[in-house]
């Protein structure tokens, strides 16, 4: 079964919202402008659509999160879903019940949808397999593979500075090999049309044959930025820095890490963007990242509005109908 | 003792060349001419059909990870004969775990009191696999092992390899060694490359494979160790054993049959029953696996059976236990193989009896007269699919569901006694 024969449903729309890869710009696309039509929500002051009232969302976080699950959160809560926040780590799968028991149990509890975070790549997939017909199932992030809803928050917020995709330079910058971020980023990136898609880091933090996802592969920051529109940076996973990958953070922050200096080969309207949260000093300097060109805080809003977006379309609702 | 006359047969000795119509006779347990069988009770028409030596496995696993070998060995047995398995080499690497006289006892007398399949134990390189310090070797072998291996557990450091193949040695075993450099595999799971990349999965580099390969080549020509390489799955392990023999090392090597048939494309979609170990590679080394088949740099191929249930295959990808169920698949396979590579059967299936025989050194895989009567039929005209509703073992994890599968065995004779007949 194939990722898309499973995220789809016959009429070609979203059931579940696993991986970027495979879906198609006019999907993408749909899942950007409807979440503009949320984005004026969260301002007016009552700051509730009543898409999804009556139904039930449980957020399965098996990996601590803030802002993922704080905004899927608010996203449920905005489009009147009933929300249950499910700490996993401290559920019943560490006494021993396994993943398809704990999920066939939340599913007699008549839950609609499931937000899962996963530290194996493939369990939201996994568990979209398994699921009943009834039950869509959000991809909030798996292992090193991927985290869709992120790469659409950063979509939408490229499009609202610079909607032309197609002549954009993106450059993605640091740890790509531990990275879900980079791997969805470079998926939606290609799918909507940007031609020159970058990678920059060490080749300790490359993955193998990256290249062949459509990016170029860089080791120098200087030659990476060079008049690129967007620099993503990304965090430096240092809990997963177990091997030899990096000597110490200061020589990192020394080659790879965003000072203004470096960034001024870049187009001068460049902006800066960042997944949170931010390692200050190590992949990005404090004055970068409070800048006027780090978008990174919009990222943050607008990762709600994307979020209803694909909570709701996944739900059977689609694009205009809420105008 | 009664005697089993098979008529009308394709005669298949791969030992011998033999490849015709006609008669084979067995009196007792051994293979006797035609003239020198005085009766037979049972006659077999085998009309159509196959008669060749029972396949010798190399590798398979008799229990599921964790489990007893005396609590699943009858069933996977049964598997065994079923398929035309009439011999296997154990691996050290269950429970009990193969380092010490009474669990080789345990294995031979569960399998001499349950099942008729031949087991050969092989015997732990290391004291508990632990890779740290030498395990009886000598003690194990009286004690009834064939060779000795870690399995797939890593070694210490190269020293201790260095010094258990000087053991090995002395002792007059054949290693088999599984080449693969832990601190490279570094708890991978699958090849690393665009699929891995793609599926954020945990790599393993070609190089976890090539720098064992390389490291056990040099450390034989020091030592005068016998290897045997047990499954190679990249390119450059093929081409590092073929110079080796040309330059006259005396290593074998063996490969998976799921390697003969599958890539690394099969795992997309985290396609839990292709987490193998080896991890299955790209398709430039599955045709190096297919050359170094064809010619002879690899000598034998195995099933590396792993009886694994479905629940333990229902978890997440990396999760899972590596391992597949093939032993019921296997010989339809290989022959399929062969097929494909316009390979007679008896040029080809050598490789599945008499090399298999010869690395474990015991007096299998002939029909000739005198040899042991390990013998099956086959037939070529059946046409089945691989059910895993259907499968006898309790493994029905299996890359190979539902495939379309071409020839069964209808008849399978050990040591003289029909010990399985198709219904």
């Amino acid at each position: 079964m194939t990722a898309n024969t499973i995220q789809l449903d016959n009429q070609g729309r979203l059931k579940h919202f696993l991986s970027i890869e495979g879906l198609d710009k006019t999907i993408l696309n749909d899942i950007l402008d409807y979440a503009e039509s949320f984005a004026g929500v969260s301002g007016r002051a009552v700051k509730k659509v009543p898409l999804l009232r009556g139904k039930t969302v449980i957020n399965l976080f098996f990996e601590p999160s803030t802002r993922t699950s704080t905004t899927f959160e608010l996203a449920a809560k905005r489009l009147s879903a009933d929300l249950l926040n499910l700490n996993m780590a401290t559920s019943s799968t560490t006494k021993g019940e396994s993943l398809l028991d704990t999920l066939q149990t939340l599913e007699a509890m008549h839950s609609d949808m499931f937000i899962v975070r996963h530290a194996n790549s493939g369990a939201a997939h996994f568990i979209a397999e398994h699921v009943g017909p009834h039950i869509s199932v959000i991809n909030a992030g798996d292992g090193q593979h991927a985290h869709p809803t992120q790469a659409m928050l950063d979509m939408f917020t490229i499009r609202r500075h610079k909607p032309d995709f197609d002549n954009l330079k993106v450059a993605i910058v640091g740890d790509i090999l531990h990275s879900r971020v980079a791997r969805s980023d470079i998926h939606a990136l290609k799918a909507l049309g940007v031609n020159d898609v970058r990678v920059v880091g060490p080749k300790t933090l490359m993955p193998a044959n990256i290249e062949r996802l459509g990016v170029t592969v860089y080791d120098n920051l200087g030659e990476g930025l060079d008049n690129v529109d967007v620099a993503i940076m990304l965090r430096l996973q240092k809990e997963r820095m177990i091997s030899a990958n990096i000597p110490s953070e200061r020589e990192y922050f020394q080659r790879y890490g965003l000072t203004f200096d470096r960034l001024r080969v870049a187009r001068p309207d460049v902006i800066v963007m960042h997944p949170g949260p931010i390692n200050r000093g190590i992949e990005i300097d404090s004055s970068v990242a409070d800048s006027k060109q780090s978008v990174i805080l919009q990222q943050v809003s607008h990762g709600i509005a994307v979020r209803m977006a694909v909570m709701a379309m996944t739900m059977g609702n689609n694009p205009g109908d809420n105008s | 003792m009664a005697g089993i006359r098979i008529e009308n047969a394709r005669i298949i000795n791969p030992d011998t060349s033999r490849d015709e119509v006609g008669v084979l006779c067995i009196d007792g347990e051994r293979i006797v001419s035609e003239d020198s069988l005085k009766s037979a009770d049972t006659i077999i028409d085998a009309n159509g059909k196959w008669v060749c030596p029972g396949v010798v496995d190399l590798c398979a696993y008799m229990s599921k990870p964790g489990q007893d070998f005396k609590a699943s060995f009858a069933n996977e047995a049964k598997a065994a004969v079923a398929s035309g398995i009439t011999s296997i080499a154990c691996p050290p690497d269950i429970h009990p775990l193969i380092d010490n006289p009474a669990a080789v006892e345990l294995i031979l007398r569960t399998a001499a009191d349950t099942g008729n399949v031949k087991i050969f134990p092989i015997g732990a390189l290391t004291e508990g696999l632990a890779g740290e310090r030498l395990a009886e070797m000598y003690t194990l072998k009286q004690a009834g092992c064939i060779a000795v291996s870690n399995a797939t557990k890593p070694l210490l450091n190269n020293e201790i390899f260095r010094r258990t193949l000087e053991y090995a040695a002395s002792t007059d075993l054949t290693v088999f060694y599984a080449p693969e450099d832990p601190w490279l595999k570094n708890n991978g799971t699958v090849n690393e490359g665009e699929i891995s990349t793609r599926l954020g999965l945990p790599p393993v580099p070609h190089t976890a494979e090539t720098v064992a390969v390389s490291t056990a080549l040099l450390l034989m020509e020091q030592t005068g160790a016998k290897i045997h390489l047990t499954s190679l799955s990249t390119a450059r392990s093929v081409d590092m054993v073929r110079k080796a023999k040309a330059e006259g090392l005396p290593v074998s090597a063996g490969v998976d049959i799921c390697h003969l048939f599958l890539t690394d494309m099969d795992v997309d979609n985290y396609h839990a029953n292709c987490h193998l170990v080896p991890p299955l590679r790209g398709l430039e080394d599955k045709n190096a696996l297919w050359t170094g088949v064809l010619d002879g740099t690899i000598d034998v191929v195995c099933s590396t059976h792993q009886p694994i249930s479905l629940d333990a295959k229902a978890v997440p990808f990396t999760s899972t236990p590596p391992g597949a169920s093939t032993i019921e698949m296997f010989l339809p396979l290989f022959l399929d193989f062969l097929s494909k590579n316009k390979v007679n059967p008896v040029s080809g299936l050598g490789m599945v009896t008499r090399n298999a025989a010869r690395i474990i050194n015991r007096p299998l895989g002939s029909l000739s007269p005198g040899s042991i009567a390990d013998v099956i039929i086959f037939d070529p005209d059946i046409s089945w699919v691989a059910d895993i509703s259907k499968l006898t073992s309790n493994g029905k994890s299996t890359p190979f569901a539902n495939w379309q599968l071409q020839g069964k065995v209808s008849h399978t004779i050990i040591d003289g006694v029909l010990v399985y007949q198709i219904d």
